[in-house]
């Protein structure tokens, strides 16, 4: 477990619990529970408190993340990543690659395959694990031809009738001197223009960071989810602390004003619905948040699957130009 | 007393802007450092008399240099919510935005207008860069919404002028929604079949490059415009890659693909008229000509475009097409 700045107390609990385990374990008796053997109920009492109070400190924790925590939560590196969910939720996978006119950009990973029986296409944001994988993926930093192959993979699916779901979790898009070159600002806009034109359903997640125009290239949904501890952001706090502030080290306030957490972009009617987590961030439990997204994904998309296609498009629309209104 | 307050006071605000000039009655070139005296700067519509340069121009200006005898309407920018995420960095988004609107006298950032452009009626978006850097948030992004909606009412030609940092920070989110925002608004007229078209000008870069900015029929730069998605300095710092000569300037982004032609101020209103027509009219022109060239206010002397590479002015008679000019 790698623990975060603020879970300093979680983690001297966890400590502890480790320490008795062990000596538990050097005395030879093996921790069940339930074991009444002689001698050993103090220790397992002791592991069994400590472990009802990690709980609760967790849980007290979590219940209150300020923006700044939940920022940290979002970029943990434990955080299941968007291959993570794809491999837990979609069987089949088959991914495809490539822009068909200059690279294959690993930074998003696509491909067909079977979400509870039903073929789709699934896009993702791919930030990568270690020193190798984030170097393929280029840290989950996008390139125009990332973007380009995201709008091929969508015009693709609408060919077939396949909806598409999109993972973001991405710091943005790369900023680069070929980046820019091969026109990053037009395959951000061309792939925004897709997802708003696509006759098909289209529902996204944001798994882990959702970070500006990067992020909206694969957003601009039917429906979307965002994980109860994810973020969601015109500019990164830190970004956002050095112009403002002319301090990186106010990012903790520019978390707070931005406004990025699931739960302020609900109720600012940007976002359709919050995934849950479980107890003690996603990155505790990857499997249990899998698990939850799946669910969370099914219900969403289930209901679009029997609309007209042209309403399918319509309703999406529609739907990104009542938002921010001024209620009539 | 109001009606005198209602009357004067945009007259007064307009003399007090005036006098600030004193103070400041010679510009310094910034590219090639030549001093020029304010009068003739500005009769020149602001281009260094020596170099060429293009200075950034005020929007006001560049909508009279536009339209037939600098003759425009404004309309009214829809209302939107006032600082939805109740920002505050070290001045409250309350207090900026007053600032911003008693020193530039406008509401927001853009400025919508309609008028004839070589007679044909035409619907014009220009950023006010002088109103916080030009930047987007809602209010920007309902005043393209309502450009666009005007244009498919008037089944008119839509002109974008962008000149802009990106999306607004201090409304979060909320301006990063104006990407998919402003890209269904385009789209709009697009569907229609009218041409849309966008001139880029010094600056337009992140949020508003990455949407409607780059989504043009026909796109047009003005020379040494920036244009590009990242900015040159989070480039050089975050990646250390150093940036090649001219980078993300217009001439750059014609030489990789990513406008059609850049082109000098001056030649700015022609070139436009001679695209609407060329698209609105495909079997006869209908250009009303001649025109008093508009934008020289005072009858100041007209002054020769300097002489850029590759670019040469076209015949007078060019742009009335081989067709004997008439009222319609
Ligand atoms: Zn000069």
């Amino acid at each position: 477990m790698q623990f975060l700045e603020f879970e300093k107390p979680i983690a001297e609990l966890e400590g502890k619990i480790e320490e008795l385990r062990h000596l538990h374990d050097g005395n030879g008796v093996k921790v069940r529970d339930g074991d009444e053997a002689a001698g050993e109920i103090d220790l397992a009492d002791d592991i069994a408190r400590l472990r009802e109070k990690v709980q609760k400190q967790l849980k007290a924790t979590y219940a209150k993340l300020t923006p700044w925590q939940k920022t940290q939560v979002a970029r943990h590196p434990l955080r299941p990543h968007g291959l993570d969910v794809i491999h837990g939720l979609v069987e089949d996978f088959t991914p495809l690659a490539g822009d068909r006119a200059f690279a294959e950009d690993r930074a998003i990973v696509g491909g067909l395959g079977r979400f509870n029986g039903r073929t789709v296409m699934v896009m993702a944001h791919e930030k990568g694990r270690d020193t190798d994988t984030r170097l393929t993926h280029n840290f989950g930093m996008a390139k125009p031809e990332g973007y380009r192959k995201a709008i091929r993979l969508m015009r693709l699916a609408e060919r077939f009738g396949v909806p598409v779901i999109t993972l973001v979790d991405t710091a943005g898009a790369y900023p680069g001197v070929e980046a820019e070159e091969r026109g990053q600002a037009e395959a951000i806009a061309r792939a925004i223009e897709t997802c708003l034109d696509i006759r098909v359903p289209l529902v996204t997640a944001v798994i882990g960071e959702g970070g500006s125009g990067g992020a909206i290239a694969l957003a601009a949904a039917n429906r979307v989810l965002m994980f109860e501890h994810a973020i969601y952001s015109v500019i990164s706090p830190e970004g956002c602390a050095g112009i403002l502030w002319r301090s990186g080290e106010a990012a903790q306030q520019a978390a707070e004003a931005l406004r990025l957490t699931a739960q302020d972009l609900l109720k600012l009617g940007v976002i359709d619905a919050v995934v849950p987590e479980p107890l003690g961030g996603a990155h505790r439990t990857p499997d249990e948040a899998i698990a939850n997204l799946g669910l969370a994904i099914e219900e969403n998309l289930k209901p679009l699957l029997d609309r007209e296609a042209g309403v399918l498009r319509a309703e999406r629309r529609d739907k990104f130009l009542a938002m921010g209104r001024v209620a009539a | 007393m109001n009606w005198l307050t209602n009357l004067v006071r945009p007259k007064f605000q307009q003399l007090v802007r005036t006098r600030d000039v004193p103070d400041n009655l010679w510009t310094k070139c910034p590219a090639c450092g030549h001093m020029i005296f304010h009068k003739e700067l500005d009769k020149n519509a602001r281009l260094c008399s020596h170099c060429g340069h293009h200075m950034r121009l005020p929007v006001e200006r560049r909508l009279a240099m536009l339209f037939d005898n600098g003759e425009f309407e404004r309309i009214e920018l829809p209302k939107v919510p006032l600082d939805p995420l109740k920002f505050r960095d070290e001045k409250r988004y309350t207090d900026r935005l007053k600032d911003a609107q008693s020193k530039t006298g406008e509401k927001d950032a853009i400025i919508v207008a309609h008028g004839r452009m070589g007679g044909i009626n035409t619907v014009v978006a220009a950023f006010n860069f002088a109103f916080m850097g030009g930047s987007m948030g809602p209010a920007v992004g309902e005043g393209l919404v309502a450009a666009a909606e005007l244009a498919v009412l008037q089944e008119a030609p839509l002109i974008v002028i962008p000149a802009s940092g990106g999306a607004r920070m201090q409304e979060g989110i909320l301006s990063l929604m104006q990407m998919p925002r402003t890209t269904i608004a385009v789209d709009k007229v697009k569907e229609k079949g009218l041409p849309y078209f966008v001139l880029l000008t010094d600056p337009t870069t992140g949020g508003v490059s990455a949407s409607f900015a780059m989504l043009g029929d026909v796109t047009l730069a003005e020379p040494g415009a920036v244009i590009g998605f990242a900015g040159a300095r989070v480039i050089e710092t975050t990646i250390r890659e150093t940036l090649p000569e001219g980078f993300q300037r217009a001439e750059y982004l014609l030489d990789h693909g990513m406008v059609d032609m850049v082109v000098p101020r001056h030649e700015v209103r022609d070139t436009l008229i001679r695209l609407i027509d060329l698209l609105m009219n495909p079997r006869q022109s209908a250009i009303v000509l001649p025109l008093p060239a508009p934008g020289r206010p005072d009858g100041a002397p007209e002054v020769p475009p300097p002489p850029g590479p590759g670019v040469q002015p076209p015949p007078p008679a060019e742009a009335a097409g081989p067709e004997p000019t008439s009222g319609g």
